[in-house]
């Protein structure tokens, strides 16, 4: 097999070279510059999943300087629209395009067969080619700590979540949250409300307000929009944000965020295109590899807390802690794993359950 | 249920109301003088960014709010313009408003996107607010859902009791013959639908000031589609339309509160009631085409010139 693809690229290589006259010889070859480009599905704002992709954007302008040239198209709807706009990025002479929502899977999929010397990275994918890597990173991980966090600060023991929609990467933060909420306080529980929305500021301030009347002192969320943050902030309450450091929407009430950071992956990818040698990836990685973080806490947390989780984070870095680890059951009271089982990948990219301590019905 | 989680639910049943309440009625009267206007989602959205610009900078939310207000007129004349004026089709008319002024809050709205103000405060009347469940949704709310209650009791006697009521009803109904009576037609028209546009402005404000003081694309989320259904729903009667836009307020509450209790309704289920609800009012109210007829202004959205 990899001779056959050894000698197609060598063809491939050859036709080009002939027939376009185009500078590059070989799709393995050394460039002297990179045109990087992102496709966002939302606006890149102050706050959210756009804004930690733009973050790590702007991070390559200032690492690699002269070698990277970046550019951007924001609020792209996902469908034929992103087919748009991906194959006009990948025309206009991009080296490398970062697609940065689920629903980019397809087209970024269709229009890599068309450009095979364009190298695409999928977020959230799972449809990978020659020329298709994915990632995402592991934010349960920072889920669970948040968890053992609002274990510390609920005094009402309920805690509430916001969810977008059930999908497996939704209940999975859910029950990493809940499993570390419940290691703390065995007794507490995790009331969710779904709003069937990525974004509806309005919808989730209802639901943050509908779960704050119902006795959550803590309340955090799977959606984009920091109206969470207000609602807990104008009722006094705490809340842990999501995706990116949202303290200045809730002053008092913001205690942490679980955080996506992209900067060294994208830095490592757009050198590897430098030096030749990208290749299609499946990347899942997490506080080891500093893609998942934590926001900076808040003084709210007692110190002890905050060392508690400075411990915790550093065990799960060096992968001696992980948040799905048996005994566990679900909701049901049926055992997922045994004591000190832990959860495989594939089982984690399925999950379709909640585990014991989330209330209402997924299903 | 508690008592407390009753009170709360019926305080933001008012507020998730209020900004469908206010679009809703001034689409009313819109229509009422025969003026169809699609375009109210399009108009929210721009009074939604327009208001919080004015207000991220004057700090004012009487400057926020009158911005929003202004907002909304001005571009509800340009669709006035090519709805009455030059006599398109104002289905067209409401729907390229709509698309364009979406376009346009965006665009305008780039540089403050996530960006936060204070939100709008409440009044609180203390004596009356301690009132047990109905206290805190009727005298802890903030100055622009009294307001939206002002404006409702205003349109209502206005419709019911005042002569330029009768001249809006009369414009809506038979424009020709309103203006053989002496009424200046185009005038009524051009102001109620500058009146639908304040409205819509300062309804999409409400959100961007008072609900979710932030300003993001696309915030309004389809309200301003909800409240053409609304009128609807209401009949073309400013005294329903209260209770419909609260009935939504209502459902969308009860559809999140419902999961938090853990109650086995599912979600989208309940997230449809307001929906079926307009559903069936239209079929009680299609049951009897006369009744119908003698709800919704005859000539609504037909274009009309004098000497037509």
């Amino acid at each position: 097999m990899k001779k056959v693809m050894k000698k197609l690229a060598l063809a491939l290589s050859l036709g080009v070279g002939v027939n376009a006259g185009l500078m590059t010889t070989s799709a393995h070859a050394a460039q002297e510059s990179v045109k990087v480009g992102f496709v966002y599905v939302s606006p890149t704002g102050e706050a959210g999943w756009t804004y930690t992709h733009d973050e790590a954007r702007l991070y390559l302008e200032e690492k690699f300087g002269d070698k990277v040239t970046t550019s951007f198209v924001e609020n792209v709807a996902e469908g034929a629209d992103a087919q748009r706009v991906i194959t006009q990025m990948a025309k206009s002479g991009h080296d490398l395009i970062f697609t940065t929502s689920f629903g980019y899977m397809n087209p970024t999929i269709k229009v890599a067969k068309r450009f095979p010397k364009v190298k695409f990275e999928h977020a959230t994918g799972y449809k990978r080619a020659k020329n298709v890597g994915t990632y995402f990173d592991r934010i349960y991980e920072a889920r669970y700590l948040t968890g053992v966090i609002a274990g510390h600060m609920s005094k009402s023991n309920t805690v509430g979540y916001i969810g977008a929609f059930p999908i497996p990467e939704v209940v999975r933060g859910i029950n990493a949250f809940t499993l570390g909420l419940k290691s703390v306080k065995p007794d507490a529980k995790v009331k969710v409300v779904w709003v069937n929305s990525w974004f509806d500021p309005g919808k989730e301030r209802e639901a943050a307000d509908s779960l704050i009347d119902q006795g959550a002192d803590v309340i955090t969320q799977h959606t984009d929009s920091p109206a969470p943050l207000q609602a807990a902030e104008a009722a006094g309450i705490y809340a842990i944000g999501y995706h990116s450091d949202m303290s200045e929407y809730g002053k008092n009430a913001h205690l942490t965020a679980a955080v996506h950071n992209w900067k060294e992956f994208y830095a490592k990818r757009v050198a590897q295109v430098l030096d030749g040698s990208w290749q299609s990836e499946d990347v899942w990685q997490g506080m080891d590899a500093n893609m998942t973080q934590l926001a900076p806490l808040s003084d709210a947390i007692p110190p002890e807390v905050q060392a508690k989780i400075q411990l915790l984070s550093a065990q799960i870095a060096e992968g001696k802690l992980h948040p799905f680890t048996g005994p566990m059951v679900n909701q049901q009271g049926q055992q997922i794993l045994a004591k000190g089982e832990v959860m495989d990948d594939n089982a984690l990219r399925k999950m379709d359950y909640y585990v014991a301590g989330v209330e209402g019905k997924l299903k | 249920m508690d008592i407390e989680l009753i009170t709360n639910i019926l305080y933001a049943t008012i507020r998730t109301g209020t900004p469908l309440l206010l679009v809703a009625l001034g689409e009313i009267i819109c229509e009422k003088s025969g003026v169809l206007n699609l375009g109210q989602e399009g108009m929210m959205l721009l009074g939604a960014v327009a208001g919080f610009i004015a207000m991220y900078h004057s700090d004012s939310f009487l400057i926020g709010f009158g911005a929003a207000a202004l907002t909304g007129v001005l571009i509800s004349l340009a669709f006035a313009f090519i709805a009455l004026h030059l006599n398109a089709s104002q289905v067209a008319a409401g729907l390229a408003l709509t698309i364009l002024a979406t376009g346009l809050s965006a665009f305008i709205g780039a540089d403050y996107e996530g960006k936060t103000v204070t939100a709008l405060p409440s009044l609180t009347i203390d004596g009356l607010a301690a009132i047990p469940v109905i206290g805190k949704a009727l005298f802890a709310q903030d100055a622009i859902v009294y307001l939206s209650w002002i404006l409702v009791i205003a349109a209502y006697l206005f419709f019911k009791h005042h002569r330029a009521g009768l001249a809006v009803r009369a414009v809506g109904e038979n424009p020709s013959v309103a203006s053989n009576l002496g009424l200046p037609v185009m005038s009524i028209r051009y102001i109620a639908v500058m009146f639908g546009g304040a409205l819509a402005g300062i309804a999409g404000a409400y959100l961007s000031l008072a609900y979710t003081p932030l300003w993001t694309e696309n915030m309004t989320a389809g309200r301003g589609w909800i409240a053409l259904a609304l009128v609807v729903f209401a009949s073309w009667r400013v005294e329903r339309v209260v209770l419909g836009a609260y009935l939504f307020g209502f459902a969308s509450i009860m559809h999140l509160v419902a999961q938090g209790l853990g109650l086995s309704v599912d979600g989208n289920l309940l997230a449809m009631m307001p929906y079926v609800a307009t559903l069936v009012v239209l079929i009680l109210l299609s049951r009897n085409p006369q009744k119908l007829r003698l709800f919704e202004p005859m000539y609504l959205a037909k274009p009309w010139h004098k000497g037509h």
